[in-house]
């Protein structure tokens, strides 16, 4: 991420099936989004993406990295996971496909919605993975009002 | 500039500085400055809970004395079904509302009816609504104030449906100024409060311009004369040693999960307590409690039953609630409103708010984005050499709070009594470091002066 006077950058750790710390990092970015003063429209649909993609790591990774970056123009989040990535992209990506245990889908989770989720909420959604090492996304929002609706 | 009216205030003559609301406060909008308690108005979402921790009483609840009630010609008491849970299993509501008028009240109006009212109307609202899932109850002004400031992206999850008190107050307005043929305006509607927030909610409402509720006085102000009005007043006459004539519907109003449970809402879920709130509304804003219907979340614990301005205690008026609606159930005589009559006011709109409510999110460190976003990183910096022990003996609650503060050039860094050693020891190393600077400096000039004065 680039060390800039106007960018606000933070990096946050996730642990693997640590579910009692889950959420907690997209709580955290949405108090920097409301303290920043950016539109309530835009927090939640970081707070969503960011949810998703932390339950994700949680759930699926053994741990992973989430790079937060608040520039005057845009909000970007990048997650980077060490474990056992996505076999079929494509697939993964279609609403209703999940590969979650009946234990998650006990809890609430898994229903297939969590990566469409966190395109539909982003301006720009980039998913690249490598089988048996690990999932990288990359989130972007524009703040502009003309991209940012 | 917004001004917002506040239901609570600090007595500065009372006040000790001891810091107890500021360490309470569910907002962080307390800080004590100057030695006294200052309550930051945009923060601040009328809990209440400062007032029940001031060792010093110094924290007021602003509710109207009882002398308002000379202002108009004729005037009513609307009690909240909380009031029914305050006196023993045998005091009825009919004995109460009796009570009321003895205190001075030209009439007293039961609000379990309104309250069944809005059950009813609240169930064809949730046959209706499929879009912002789950409906969240509006009857607790502080949760109200809580999603305006905290969780605007919920307002549209927050029920359109005005809360029973205010469509009691608008009822018996219109009745009792045909009856008598006075003026509404003459017409003064009482609300007998469990909490100072409701006040609130009647001085400056979210949604609307004007209340129909023209005060509100507290249930522990009205308790003791209350009591011993009914004492006197013995068993005059017979529906008053029943509860037959209390709405099971309105009954359920007066704790969390009463709603649900007497409208037989099974896909509900209740809260109570500001903490717990908080965690089920991070839940719905992560959007995981699509599946559920119905939310009655209230910020004290058990309801409006354990709001700051009731007497007994909170889990002895619980049980007794729960006994009432126990007992009504057992009956089978549920003296509530005829649902195709609300249905037919329903369809008319009668029950709906007139205003859309809007969000009041807190003030952004600045408005500038890119200073807002500098300031920030200042506030990180800072709070990274704060002790983070939250001593609060700075006058801001929390460490964090206190960095946001320094950022916000509210305070000096200097206020930390943990940075001032820090501080002076770099100071005195500073100053020493100057000492020896202009000694060596300075001892020419010193000589020379000397010099010249030797040879004066």
């Amino acid at each position: 991420m680039i060390e800039n006077e106007a960018v606000l950058a933070q990096q946050f750790e996730i642990q693997g099936r640590d579910f009692n710390h889950a959420g907690n990092i997209s709580t955290t970015i949405k108090e920097i989004l409301q303290e920043t003063g950016i539109p309530p429209s835009i927090i939640i649909r970081t707070a969503i993406a960011t949810y998703e993609a932390e339950m994700n790591v949680v759930m699926y990774a053994d741990k992973g990295t989430l790079y937060f970056s608040l520039a005057p123009d845009s909000i970007r989040i990048k997650i980077d996971d060490r474990g056992t990535g996505i076999k079929n992209i494509s697939l993964a990506m279609k609403e209703g496909y999940s590969t979650a245990t009946n234990e998650y889908r006990e809890m609430g989770f898994g229903a297939g919605m969590g990566l469409p989720n966190i395109k539909k909420n982003a301006d720009k959604f980039k998913i690249s993975s490598c089988p048996g090492k690990g999932t990288t996304l990359e989130i972007l929002f524009f703040l502009n009002n003309s991209e940012g609706q | 500039m917004n001004h917002y009216f506040h239901s609570v205030s600090v007595d500065e003559s009372k006040c000790q500085g001891r810091m107890k609301c500021m360490h309470i406060c569910p907002t962080e909008a307390i800080r004590v400055r100057g030695g006294k308690a200052k309550i930051d108005i945009e923060k601040c979402i009328d809990c209440g809970e400062c007032i029940n921790a001031c060792p010093s009483s110094a924290i007021i609840p602003l509710t109207d004395p009882f002398g308002e009630l000379t202002k108009f010609r004729h005037t009513v008491a609307i009690p909240s079904p909380a009031l029914y849970a305050q006196f023993g299993q045998k005091i009825t509501p009919g004995k109460i509302l009796n009570g009321l008028k003895k205190l001075g009240f030209d009439d007293a109006y039961d609000l379990a009816f309104s309250c069944g009212e809005v059950s009813f109307a609240i169930q064809e609202y949730l046959r209706e609504n499929k879009d912002s899932k789950p409906l969240i109850i509006n009857t607790c002004p502080t949760v109200v104030r809580l999603i305006q400031v905290k969780y605007p992206s919920l307002i549209n999850h927050i029920t359109p449906i005005d809360i029973p008190r205010e469509i009691a107050g608008r009822e018996v307005k219109q009745r009792k100024s045909k009856q008598y043929g006075l003026k509404e305006k003459e017409i003064g509607a009482f609300y007998i409060t469990p909490c100072p927030a409701k006040m609130i909610s009647i001085k400056q409402p979210a949604e609307k311009e004007k209340s129909f509720l023209d005060g509100a006085i507290s249930i522990s102000d009205i308790y003791g004369p209350l009591l011993s009005a009914m004492e006197n007043e013995d068993n005059e006459s017979a529906h008053n040693g029943s509860v037959d004539n209390l709405c099971i519907l309105g009954a359920g109003w007066a704790m969390v999960g009463g709603i649900s449970r007497t409208l037989k809402l099974t896909n509900s879920l209740s809260v109570s307590g500001l903490p717990e709130i908080l965690k089920v509304f991070d839940d719905i804003e992560r959007g995981k409690l699509k599946h559920i219907d119905f939310i009655e979340a209230y910020s004290c614990l058990q309801g409006c039953i354990g709001g700051s301005l009731t007497v007994e205690n909170l889990y002895i008026s619980y049980n007794k609630i729960l006994r009432l609606i126990e007992e009504l159930e057992l009956k089978k005589i549920k003296n509530c409103p005829d649902i195709r009559e609300v249905r037919k006011k329903y369809s008319k709109g009668y029950f709906f708010k007139e205003h859309k409510l809007h969000p009041r999110p807190i003030k952004p460190l600045n408005d500038d984005l890119t200073i807002a976003i500098r300031k920030r990183k200042e506030k990180e910096k800072l709070y990274k050499k704060l002790p983070k022990i939250d001593c609060g003996a700075c006058g801001s609650p929390t460490c964090l709070a206190f960095a946001e503060d320094v950022v916000k050039n509210e305070v000096s860094v200097l206020d930390c009594v943990f940075m001032l050693p820090k501080k002076l020891k770099e100071l005195s190393q500073d100053l020493s470091d100057l000492l020896d600077k202009s000694k060596s400096k300075k001892n020419p000039g010193h000589n020379k002066k000397q010099n010249k004065g030797k040879g004066k």
